[in-house]
């Protein structure tokens, strides 16, 4: 009935600590169709990168989720990696911050590429090494016939990244989960990995999220955005929405305290007060309300609810029902 | 404050031609020794009061210039010249005096504290060193004051550093740097590691000791908005070379080095019309590797406006006028 390729409703995680048990995320609820790029915007601790750790099946083993997880027609949390493994890393890819930790330094590149390949497309060795150095290729390594038989460490911060790139394109995925693949990377490279990102919606219709807290990325790349806060969804709306029309005080916050390049300003930067929130020990009430600047009694006494009120917006502020 | 203003004090910091050579083994046992040239040539001055932002790609140098700058790193040639007298070489008896002058925080705020001390003593750490006459009393109300003073809790101070959030740990590397009331603190990417909501906070702190101590700062960085903010001259490193040295409003309203218009047109703007809408210069590979750098001008070689001259020629650091320097042999037509 609809064509949104993933759908997450009531997503929750929660980890058992020696400290008690820690909910991470909460509530969490979003589908992106084909060809759509999701914002994810959070400070560390948001809960942003937890979402998708349980949407691929990758969380840590003292953590557990509940909801569904739709790809497709099928509900994929919480199923058996026997079964997830036929979904995931060949239509459902992730790529990580640091790739030093998603490739194995003992192999080859060739090797770690065409692995996949092989079992999961069932080609030949010699046809899946030709597709890998296409792909290499097609992400802009130079010389990829000779580099792919060079190991990770042989390879520059920006090229490991596309080599991991490469290898989550490999078996043409429908979405592409991509946290913070830039904030290691110097301002240049990452402007040609965006512009990677931004050719891949365009030839082969992919979706991707795109989990990051550079509100810079997310203006020239993302469709849509979803603001994380303790472990919520506080925010949600088109790129235009959360950027000239913001309904949050933390939206509204984080907007005014990215120092921006295209002015000058000698006063102060925009400073939202105290620290996010500990996980462990959330206040009653609103998450935001220590750093709050509206923050009224009711925020003491009630979390506010996420609240639709437009198309695809929604925002979880007291603010919003009249004052 | 206006740095041009700045030009006629006189500078409390000179580098001249100052050059960090590392001289790494070859491959194999006959293998031939080779030469990376982190830091090549940099001249500039620094102003009291002022706030010199020092970018580039990693790689560049930025880094190494900082720790050569307080002789933590050796310098290969060149002059530091402090206060007026030219500390490279100096003894270690000689230095110890002025690094009370000299202080420097760093980009990871908790690997930088040790684990194993409470905060009070590593905020003191540096006037047990440096005032060993003061009394245990006043050692404690001073570390207290300064405290209070970077926005920790002054009872916090029997605490451990993995007891603090990377902003909190970070304000306290930033009390220990301020706790002797240096003349000169090297930052070096102290805020990249920090959420967006506390990098402000820890900017916006930094100001405020630079104006109430007429501290001046050395600002290392990868992010050109944080330095636009916050410096008052920004200098850009590339192979370990000086592009470009400017004014703050100069060189974003007008740079000279394709470098630096480069890298300043990557920087994404949060803002989605002018972000979708901006020109972009595209700088096509990775930097090249610094053992083995290009001949003639060390960026020619990801320039889109390089010609054979730049493969040829060392461009000289020319000086357009007051407060503009830019090496490049077409910098009249950018």
């Amino acid at each position: 009935m609809t064509n949104h390729i993933l759908n997450v409703e009531n997503l929750r995680t929660r980890f058992q600590t020696p400290d008690g048990e820690v909910e991470a995320v909460n509530d969490v609820n979003f589908h992106i169709d084909p060809g759509e790029t999701l914002g994810v915007v959070g400070e560390s601790g948001s809960g942003k990168t937890q979402i998708f750790l349980a949407v691929m099946g990758l969380l840590a083993k003292n953590g557990k989720a509940t909801g569904t997880v739709r790809y497709k027609d099928s509900d994929i949390l919480n199923i058996p990696s026997r079964q997830l493994n036929k979904i995931r890393g060949v239509t459902m890819s992730m790529i990580f911050q640091d790739p030093m930790t998603s490739l194995n330094p003992f192999l080859k590149i060739s090797k770690q590429m065409t692995e996949v390949l092989v079992e999961h497309r069932g080609m030949s060795e010699g046809d899946a090494l030709k597709r890998a150095i296409n792909m290499l290729d097609r992400v802009g390594i130079p010389g990829a016939a000779q580099r792919v038989h060079m190991y990770p460490h042989e390879f520059s911060g920006g090229m490991r990244q596309r080599v991991m790139i490469a290898m989550a394109l490999l078996c043409d995925p429908e979405v592409l989960i991509a946290d913070e693949p830039t904030t290691a990377l110097d301002v240049t490279v990452q402007a040609q990995i965006l512009d990677l990102l931004r050719d891949l919606k365009k030839d082969f219709n992919t979706a991707i999220v795109m989990i990051t807290h550079d509100l810079g990325v997310v203006a020239g790349l993302c469709d849509r955005v979803m603001v994380m806060y303790g472990g919520r969804v506080i925010e949600t709306g088109t790129v235009r929405d959360i950027f000239y029309d913001s309904h949050h005080p933390y939206t509204e916050g984080l907007l005014k305290s990215m120092p921006r390049i295209d002015t000058a300003s000698e006063d102060s930067l925009f400073a939202i007060p105290g620290q996010p929130p500990n996980l462990q020990n959330l206040p009653q009430g609103c998450a935001y309300q220590e750093r709050c600047d509206y923050v009224m009694d009711r925020c003491r006494a009630a979390r506010p609810p996420l609240i639709g009120f437009d198309t695809g917006r929604a925002s979880a502020c007291f603010r919003e029902d009249g004052q | 404050m206006n740095a041009i203003g700045k030009k006629k004090a006189v500078p409390i910091l000179s580098v001249r031609d100052l050059k960090v050579h590392f001289t790494l083994s070859g491959t194999g046992l006959f293998g031939k020794e080779r030469k990376l040239k982190a830091v090549d040539g940099i001249n500039f001055d620094l102003f009291p009061g002022e706030t010199l932002g020092i970018v580039g790609e990693s790689g560049c140098g930025k880094s190494t210039l900082g720790r050569a700058i307080l002789q933590l790193i050796p310098p290969t040639d060149g002059q530091v010249i402090w206060l007026g007298r030219d500390i490279v070489g100096a003894p270690h008896s000689a230095m110890q005096p002025l690094r009370r002058d000299l202080q420097i925080i760093f980009q990871d705020p908790l690997a930088s504290l040790n684990p194993r001390m409470t905060i009070g003593e590593i905020i003191a750490e540096p006037l047990v060193t440096h005032k060993a006459d003061l009394g245990k009393e006043e050692i404690k109300a001073r570390v207290k004051r300064m405290m209070a003073r970077v926005g920790l809790l002054p009872q916090m101070i029997n605490r451990y550093p993995h007891e603090f959030s990377g902003g909190q740990c970070q304000r306290i590397g930033i009390a220990r740097a301020m706790i002797l009331e240096p003349k000169l603190i090297i930052c070096d990417e102290p805020v990249s590691a920090l959420d967006v909501s506390i990098q402000a906070q820890i900017v916006n702190l930094l100001q405020e000791l630079q104006r109430e101590f007429d501290l001046s700062l050395i600002f290392i960085s990868h992010d050109l908005s944080i330095v636009r903010h916050i410096c008052h001259r920004i200098l850009v490193l590339y192979l370990g070379n000086v592009m470009e040295l400017a004014d703050r409003d100069s060189i974003y309203a007008a740079p000279k080095h394709p470098y630096t218009k480069a890298l300043i047109s990557a920087v994404p703007i949060p803002d989605p019309e002018i972000e979708r809408n901006k020109e972009r210069i595209v700088l096509t590979g990775d930097l090249p590797s610094p053992t083995n750098p290009p001949s003639g001008c060390v960026f020619r070689t990801r320039c889109p406006f390089a010609k054979d001259v730049c493969a040829t020629d060392i461009p000289t650091v020319d000086t357009i006028n007051d407060h503009h320097q830019v090496a490049c042999h077409f910098h009249e037509r950018m």
